[in-house]
């Protein structure tokens, strides 16, 4: 039993890194720009947030760094991508080559490096529960956070007035600039919050879920959450669930490795990037489940006045 | 206030002046990064522009490089040209070394010289194979090419390491994860004594004509590249977008899986976990930055060759990082990019 509820722990820590990265991406396709260097940001901010914490010893400060770093990627990617028209698959993919490089070549001091130890958290009373306790009550509060990140995006996008002209500068740019909105500076704001939730599920990995860092330690978990943003056609409860989803699937491996199964460990290690491959498929197949809540102007270039 | 005014038409000049352009910016960036991190910029320089091109032997090295990105590229052009984004040709590279190598293994004292011709079809098809699971997902589900060709990768990687760390591995190898040495008679001809320039090359430059009649010069490959430029029109004349998709990845596909051939028959002799060296990757920038033209990817692929020595020779000569390599080929991809909006925007001042 207490390794059922291990697994579930281990599932819903795995899936938070994936869920807050993908509510990030949702955000920026919400308002009609896919953003390619997912991964890319990850690397470079879980580099700055284990930095962060190595020199300060604060894990805020860690999460404040990785945030900053997405945002500024991200902010570079915006501002080549809104004002200068260019396209935004390359300038996505140029972000992620440009991040793993550059976060290799100005980690190689860090590899050896340590972080200092970390309390463990436990909700009082609630962590005492036998098998829910272990399961759901002993986490990072990063893990709530993401629950309430979720929450507050659909209150955000299908309650407030903000929201509404968010996703209509998605569906509609042009019908957005006629009547007032700024549409460049919008999208470049919520390229910017994408970033820097990327920024934050990367310096939650290499601080809090391997806390180490290694070289393009990411390993796809950035294009694994732009792939979720499909998966979950496009609705934030959905992505979450779509993130726990994917986090059981990495569990898994360790849990078959644990159980004695005699499968070789590298398709194990396979299974997440398969399971991405065959889920896209199946969302895929059927352009209906696509369309009904995907932006209309995604990927689409927006020039006003034209 | 600088403002970007449309052209009434693109302007050829730009086409050809922004990958300058953006080497330049590049290179200044590399300056001042030189210069942060307290190394002598010129000493930077000579190591990444002057010493891969001072000596026969250092070109013939470069031209090494060179190979693999300029094949692999060459099936990118394809891709890009009739806008199909295979990123994962890293993955398609992998899954024709193994294909190629499992060849290989096979070979023994009794194999002809005929046997390299094999190990290089088993690296086209090897590659072939793998982009065709992209296309297949992409034509009859729909699903996104992006994201499954790079999910892809992985899986190629992990299927290399199983292979080298399992059944293939060299049981007279100490238990390092590799697979024996191939058979001298399945290594790749080389061109000449003393270098490790092998006939890749002139399968390369063959390539480069290749791509040029087709692309240029035959009907097919006017119909393949419309579905890119303007696919109302292509549906309007009746150009097949499935028929593209296909030709698109099987001949990226291919192209990366011969590149993965040449390498583990070539230079490296045998297969292990480092094979996979990021030249799928690479190649996306030799594509864009050779302007998806035959003849342009062969400066592009020189350059980025000159990227990968100076790197290596960065870290023996200069104490960097060998990973600066990456640094400046996501640079030039990124400058090159914000470059290209001057072939259709002019840069006006207005107050």
């Amino acid at each position: 039993m207490d390794a059922y509820a291990l697994l579930i722990a281990a599932t819903l820590n795995a899936g938070t890194v994936l869920a807050i990265a993908s509510l990030g991406l949702l955000i920026n396709e919400k308002v009609g720009i896919v953003n390619l260097g997912a991964e890319g940001m990850m690397l470079c901010a879980a580099l700055a947030g284990f930095a962060t914490v190595v020199h300060t010893g604060s894990h805020l400060l860690g999460f404040a760094a990785g945030m900053a770093a997405g945002a500024l990627m991200a902010a570079v990617f915006g501002v080549l991508v809104i004002w200068l028209n260019t396209n935004q698959y390359a300038t996505g993919l140029a972000l992620s080559l440009f991040g793993g490089g550059f976060s290799a070549f100005a980690g190689t001091g860090y590899v050896q490096a340590r972080l200092p130890e970390q309390a463990t958290w436990a909700i009082p009373v609630l962590a005492d529960i036998p098998l829910l306790g272990p399961a759901l009550f002993r986490h990072h509060p990063m893990v709530y956070v993401a629950v309430a990140l979720t929450v507050g995006l659909i209150w955000f996008l299908y309650r407030t007035r903000t929201g509404l002209v968010l996703r209509s500068v998605g569906e509609s740019p042009e019908s957005a600039h006629a009547l007032g909105y700024p549409v460049r500076r919008i999208r470049l704001v919520a390229v910017m919050v994408g970033g820097a939730l990327c920024g934050l599920a990367g310096a939650y990995v290499s601080t809090v879920y391997t806390p180490l860092w290694v070289e393009g330690m990411i390993a796809g978990k950035g294009w694994i959450a732009l792939a979720l943003t499909t998966f979950a056609t496009w609705r934030p409860a959905r992505v979450l669930l779509g993130a726990y989803l994917f986090g059981g699937v990495t569990m898994l491996q360790f849990h078959f490795q644990g159980a004695g199964f005699n499968i070789p460990s590298q398709f194990l290690t396979m299974m997440p990037y398969v399971a991405t491959v065959v889920v896209l498929a199946l969302i895929s197949r059927n352009p209906a489940w696509i369309r009904v809540n995907m932006p209309s102007s995604i990927g689409k270039p927006f020039y006003p006045g034209s | 206030m600088f403002k970007l005014e449309a052209r009434p038409q693109p302007s050829p000049v730009w086409s050809y002046a922004s990958p300058l352009l953006a080497l330049v910016i590049t290179v200044c960036i590399g300056v001042l990064l030189f210069v942060a991190l307290g190394k002598d910029p010129v000493r930077g320089l000579q190591v990444f522009f002057w010493e891969p091109i001072k000596s026969g032997y250092a070109l013939s090295e470069l031209m090494v490089k060179a190979t693999p990105l300029l094949i692999i590229a060459l099936g990118l052009a394809v891709c890009f040209r009739s806008n199909v984004w295979n990123i994962g040709a890293e993955g398609q590279f992998v899954m024709g070394a193994v294909a190629a190598g499992g060849v290989a293994l096979l070979a023994d004292a009794s194999s002809g010289p005929s046997i390299v011709v094999v190990v290089m079809l088993a690296g086209v098809l090897g590659g072939m194979a793998w982009a065709s699971v992209t296309a297949l997902l992409r034509d009859r589900f729909n699903a996104n090419e992006i994201l499954v060709s790079l999910m892809l990768v992985y899986v190629a990687i992990q299927f290399l390491n199983f292979l080298v760390y399992g059944p293939w591995k060299d049981p007279m190898g100490f238990n390092f994860p590799q697979t024996k040495t191939f058979e001298a008679v399945t290594k790749i001809p080389r061109l000449m004594e003393g270098s490790r320039v092998n006939i890749g090359l002139l399968l390369a430059l063959a390539g480069v004509g290749a791509l040029w009649v087709y692309l240029f010069r035959t009907y097919s490959g006017f119909a393949q590249q419309v579905g890119g430029l303007a696919p109302a029109a292509a549906l309007y004349a009746g150009f097949s977008s499935r028929k593209a998709l296909w030709v698109a990845l099987l001949t990226s596909g291919g192209a990366a899986g011969l590149a993965g051939a040449l390498e583990v028959a070539g230079p490296i002799g045998q297969l292990t976990p480092y094979v996979p060296a990021g030249y799928g990757f690479a190649a996306i920038i030799v594509a864009f930055v050779g302007r998806l033209h035959p003849v342009g990817m062969v400066f592009s692929a020189i350059l980025m060759s000159m990227f990968y020595i100076g790197g290596e020779l960065a870290q023996s000569r200069l104490g960097l990082p060998k990973s600066i390599t990456g640094v400046f080929q996501g640079l030039l991809l990124f400058t090159l990019l914000a470059c290209d909006t001057l072939i259709a925007y002019r840069l006006t001042w207005k107050r």
